[in-house]
């Protein structure tokens, strides 16, 4: 093995493992950019659409990736349930009671699926676990490749939907001035539960991406909750794009520590970059800071 | 057209309005002045839903405006421009101006009003793809102005609409605000430069510590000796 295969292949495991990194905290940033909340069950989610994408595949023995339609409609109800049901009433409330909420429910969470599935680790069979890619004269996992994907799909849906439809329009405004958006006769409230949702629907199809890697257990999601977290950080927050260099910025420095130092030290090599980046840029890399003007 | 009656409001404990009665008729341009900290944004604030009431009664066009939720006044044709302009600074001039129209009121007509919007403020046609933070001051307020008239409202509220500009383009703002007054629209504006807003208005209140303590024509206004001693030191 040459030097320069070590790297080129390091750098396509992590920026692949990086787009799965990013499809979760773009979830989480649209969370926080339009609600100005942390939403600390977002790792649960992931574990439930993991869950959801099990079930349904046991029961249509469908390849799981031909479940991601259902499996995202389905995330995106719950997320608007559970927007209904537990974030309704708080929103308004100052930030402590939206992690009192959020933390509370990714324990009940945890809880409830431990209770029905157990905690023993199961898996998702896929036919497209065993297929690798050749590129160049590197190797790529197939799922790593369709998750990458995936998530830059999703990432571009969502900047259009943004960008380009009034829904959108209005979500940034909403983001930006609540109370400008009610002058302006935008419900500020179906705006939330839709930024919810979408939050949610992306830890859920990320869950459903990781399901021909990993096993599906009841705290599967916590070091992903984690590190979305950082990469939020990382980036900016509340900047999408920011978050998506973030995520894959994680994804690499993962890899390359697995590789040249110790892949137990992999995980840790994110929280060690988080901190570089703040030392330097304290509002992550493309945060904008307090400024308001 | 807008009528207040014996209002009290406030935040917490804190009592900004006292028995606030006020009236606006359609076409009418009223002009509320006082001094800092009187409560006049309170008072448009509770128009446009964003803060309630103790007591008293708000109807619009002989509607309960109270049961409204703030998003729904919109519908009914109140536009409010707010202290500091209230643009989305993140958003693109036109971005701005298309959620001017996003209430079903407008909907119909939005792109025929922006097109109007850029006739009256052609530098907004310029720097239409522009981010709305990066405009001047006095661009910004032409952009508020424009988007709440793509609203198509029956009341314009507007809150101290010179604020931090240059005098010269406060000219050009008042004037603005001149003409559509001219064009029928119900005008309610608040502002510190009382000879300002009473040129335009037609008629006044002033407000002190939350009351209203004198009410009457613009010229009434500025004959009265306790105004002119207060706000003209004359």
């Amino acid at each position: 093995m040459s030097q320069g295969w070590l790297i080129g292949q390091s750098l396509l495991n992590g920026l692949t493992m990086g787009g799965i990194y990013a499809l979760i905290s773009v979830g989480l940033t649209l969370i926080f950019g339009v609600m100005k909340v942390i939403n600390f069950a977002q790792g649960e989610f992931l574990m439930l659409g993991m869950y959801i994408t099990l079930l349904m595949q046991r029961m249509t023995t469908f390849d799981p990736y031909y479940l991601v339609l259902p499996v995202a409609a389905g995330m995106f109800v719950i997320g608007m349930l559970v927007y209904r049901i537990l974030i309704k009433p708080i929103i308004g409330r100052d930030g402590t009671s939206f992690i009192i909420v959020t933390m509370g429910l990714s324990y009940v969470m945890t809880t409830v699926v431990q209770l029905i599935f157990s905690p023993n680790s199961q898996s998702v069979h896929s036919a497209a676990a065993e297929v690798t890619v050749p590129i160049g004269s590197f190797n790529m996992a197939m799922p790593r490749l369709v998750a990458c994907g995936v998530m830059l799909v999703a990432v571009l849906l969502v900047y259009f939907f943004l960008k380009k439809t009034d829904m959108g329009r209005a979500m940034r405004a909403t983001s930006e001035n609540i109370e400008v958006a009610q002058m302006l006769g935008i419900k500020t409230n179906n705006i939330f539960r839709l930024a919810f949702g979408l939050g949610i629907t992306m830890a859920g199809i990320t869950g459903l991406l990781l399901t021909p890697i990993y096993f599906v257990y009841p705290t599967v999601g916590a070091p992903f909750k984690t590190i979305a977290m950082a990469c939020v950080v990382l980036g900016g927050l509340g900047n999408i794009g920011g978050t998506v260099i973030g995520g894959l910025l994680a994804g690499i420095c993962e890899a390359f520590v697995g590789s040249y130092i110790s892949f137990d030290l992999a995980p840790g090599s994110i929280y060690l970059i988080l901190l570089i980046v703040l030392l330097v840029k304290p509002n992550g890399l493309f945060g904008k800071g307090a400024r308001k003007a | 057209m807008l009528e207040m009656k014996n209002v009290n409001a406030g935040y917490g404990d804190l009592q900004v309005l006292f028995d606030v009665s006020l009236r606006v008729q359609p076409g009418e341009c009223v002009a509320l002045v006082g001094s800092n900290g009187a409560g006049k944004t309170s008072l448009l604030r509770i128009i446009s839903g964003l803060l309630p009431i103790q007591s008293g009664t708000v109807t619009y066009e002989g509607k309960d405006l109270l049961s409204q939720p703030a998003h729904q006044r919109a519908m009914l044709g109140i536009a409010h421009i707010p202290q500091g302009r209230g643009i989305c600074a993140s958003l693109s001039v036109m971005d701005n101006l298309i959620l001017g129209g996003y209430n079903k009121r407008a909907k119909p007509r939005r792109m025929e009003n922006i097109e109007k919007s850029f006739e009256m403020f052609p530098r907004l046609k310029e720097r239409r793809q522009q981010i709305a933070g990066s405009l001047s001051g006095g661009e910004q307020q032409m952009l508020a102005i424009a988007r709440a008239l793509i609203m198509e409202p029956s009341l314009l509220m507007l809150d101290e609409p010179s604020l931090g500009l240059a005098p010269i383009v406060v000219e050009e703002v008042f004037s603005t605000i001149g003409r559509i007054c001219k064009t029928g629209m119900s005008v309610l504006i608040i502002e510190q430069n009382l000879i300002a807003a009473l040129s335009i208005a037609t008629r006044g209140y002033a407000i002190e510590t939350g009351r209203v303590v004198l009410e009457g024509t613009s010229q009434e206004l500025l004959n009265n000796e306790s105004i002119k001693k207060a706000y003209l030191g004359i």
